[in-house]
């Protein structure tokens, strides 16, 4: 299963979090876990996601979702779980 | 499901701290190009670079997007050209064009090789390809270039020193009007390593396979930021450093293999660097200041360098399979937020850079010296730092570019991580001129009663 991590940071408005699944779902993007908090005055959203079965280059799916960031003010990254398990595992 | 907190600081390195991977080098042979015919060399030299790194920027992108992690660079390292000059004679900057020509198919923002290794002396190929350098860093934009002209090994080449004084003026004064950009793309070596993704001295060495793929990480925001949190004693500081580049190196490790997949040939080395850029939040300086000094180039830069730089090393090679290239904390003056700073105010001076080098890579790098410099002190600058190199079997090397035209207090700004700095007081009141002049070589160091 190839998995991705979206994280979502800026200020808490109220559908983030609808917005953001929509997106994925339109994309057959399927979210396996979600955990969100208030960090340092700041709101943070992370998903872990399912992209097997993306319908759609992983490009367009990570600007549309950087494009949906911009809109809502917040800022919203689409990125490989490979790069924080190399980080942060041994 | 990683942690929440682990995940937001990856996130923040990207977002706050400059984090990002500086460059994918792949780096080719060029061996089976030469050709008795310079102009058909040159064709095989640009058919195998563009057939074998077509895909090189697309892949870096890709790369880029999937994770999220900025490729600054994409990058091409050669056989030392001078090896092809060697059979095919002719004017070797053919072979630059040829290069560059290259460099534009393929859309990577340097080639480095255009170099020769005359550190126990010249052979066929080198003396032609140095004295054209000054040529063809001027008739081309993307090629860099270096010499060794030393070793522990071999000692130092005395004659190969003269010349390069030589060679560094005459190639600023040909790009003169174009702030003297030729030498900034010149590294004179000792002891250079034949397998470093960075430039301007990357080039493809003759053990090396056909084709590999080498990455250079960057992050001295990162290193900064994580200090900044640290109010240990040095011991807390070095542990720190360690921990910071252990994460920074085993992204690089990730992006490279990843690439080499993607690409199909082998992963080479990741190089352990911290190379810093312009942009404020990016510098080696504002490490040095954040461990505890006033400025950097005051007492105790020296030391706080050499754990800095060995603190790196440490932290990053477990991170990953193979280590090489450069390795170490980057002072390169002009591309270094901080260091440009210490310059401007006077505090950071050539002499206590020297100093610094034989506890860092790489050398004299990116200094700005006065246009009047006469050839002979670029010699004499090169010698010393050569020396330190040879002695402490370590890469040293010098970049200085001459400032035609201006003297010390004004300004050159090269652009782009290239950078932009003070023009350095250079001490000029005795001629080391005899010395020079001498010629010969400077024998191999004893590796033995260590004193």
């Amino acid at each position: 299963m190839k998995k991705t991590v979206i994280t979502v940071i800026g200020k808490d408005t109220s559908g983030i979090i609808a917005r953001v699944s929509a997106e994925c779902a339109k994309h057959k993007v399927n979210i396996l876990d979600i955990t969100q908090s208030v960090l340092q005055d700041m709101f943070v959203m992370v998903m872990l996601t399912d992209i097997d079965s993306l319908d759609c280059p992983f490009k367009t799916f990570s600007t549309e979702m950087d494009t949906l960031g911009r809109e809502l003010n917040l800022e919203i990254r689409v990125m490989h779980e490979d790069i924080f398990n190399s980080m942060h595992r041994i | 499901m990683i942690n929440i907190n682990d995940i937001l600081e990856t996130v923040n390195m990207i977002r706050e701290e400059n984090l990002d991977i500086r460059t994918i080098t792949m780096g080719i042979s060029l061996l089976d190009c030469a050709d008795s015919d310079i102009d058909v060399s040159c064709e095989k030299v640009y058919n195998k670079i563009t057939r074998l790194a077509g895909n090189l920027v697309k892949v870096g992108e890709d790369i880029e997007a999937e994770y999220g992690i900025p490729i600054i660079n994409k990058r091409i390292s050669v056989t030392p050209i001078a090896m092809l000059v060697a059979v095919s004679g002719g004017d070797p900057v053919k072979y630059a064009h040829a290069l560059q020509r290259a460099a534009d198919t393929v859309g990577v923002n340097f080639i480095g090789g255009y170099s020769a290794l005359v550190q126990k002396g010249f052979s066929a190929g080198d003396i032609e390809l140095i004295k054209s350098i000054p040529r063809a860093l001027n008739e081309t934009s993307n090629i860099c270039s270096s010499v060794n002209i030393g070793s522990t090994k071999a000692g130092i080449n005395m004659d190969a020193v003269k010349l390069m004084g030589e060679i560094v003026r005459e190639s600023a004064v040909l790009t003169a009007d174009r702030e003297c950009i030729g030498p900034a793309k010149l590294v004179v070596f000792c002891n250079a390593p034949e397998d470093n993704p960075f430039m301007a001295g990357a080039f493809h060495g003759v053990g090396e396979p056909d084709c590999v793929v080498h990455v250079g990480v960057s992050g001295p925001g990162v290193v900064y930021a994580a200090l900044k949190k640290c109010d240990g004693d040095l011991g807390a500081v070095a542990e720190t450093i360690k921990r910071t580049a252990f994460k920074i190196t085993r992204m690089g490790q990730l992006v490279g293999s990843e690439a080499a997949r993607r690409l199909g040939v082998p992963f080479g080395i990741v190089d352990l660097s911290l190379a810093p850029t312009p942009a404020v939040g990016d510098s080696v300086a504002r490490i040095l200041e954040e461990m505890g000094l006033g400025v950097c180039g005051t007492h105790g830069t020296t030391a706080a360098l050499a754990m800095l730089n060995d603190a790196v090393k440490k932290g990053g090679v477990m991170a990953c399979n193979s280590v090489g290239g450069l390795s170490g904390a980057f002072i390169p003056v002009s591309e270094d937020e901080g260091m440009i700073a210490a310059a401007r105010s006077g505090d950071l001076k050539l002499e206590k850079l020297e100093a610094m080098t034989a506890v860092c890579s790489v050398g004299l790098d990116m200094i700005i010296i006065p246009g009047d410099t006469p050839p002979e002190v670029i010699s004499a600058i090169i010698a010393d730092e050569a020396a330190i190199g040879m002695v402490n079997s370590k890469t040293t090397a010098v970049r200085v570019i001459p400032a035609i035209g201006k003297k010390a207090g004004e300004e050159l700004n090269f652009g782009g991580l290239l950078g932009e700095g003070p023009i350095m007081d250079v001490n000029l009141k005795a001629s080391p001129k005899k010395f020079i002049d001498r010629g010969g070589k400077i024998p191999a160091p004893m590796q033995s009663l260590k004193n």
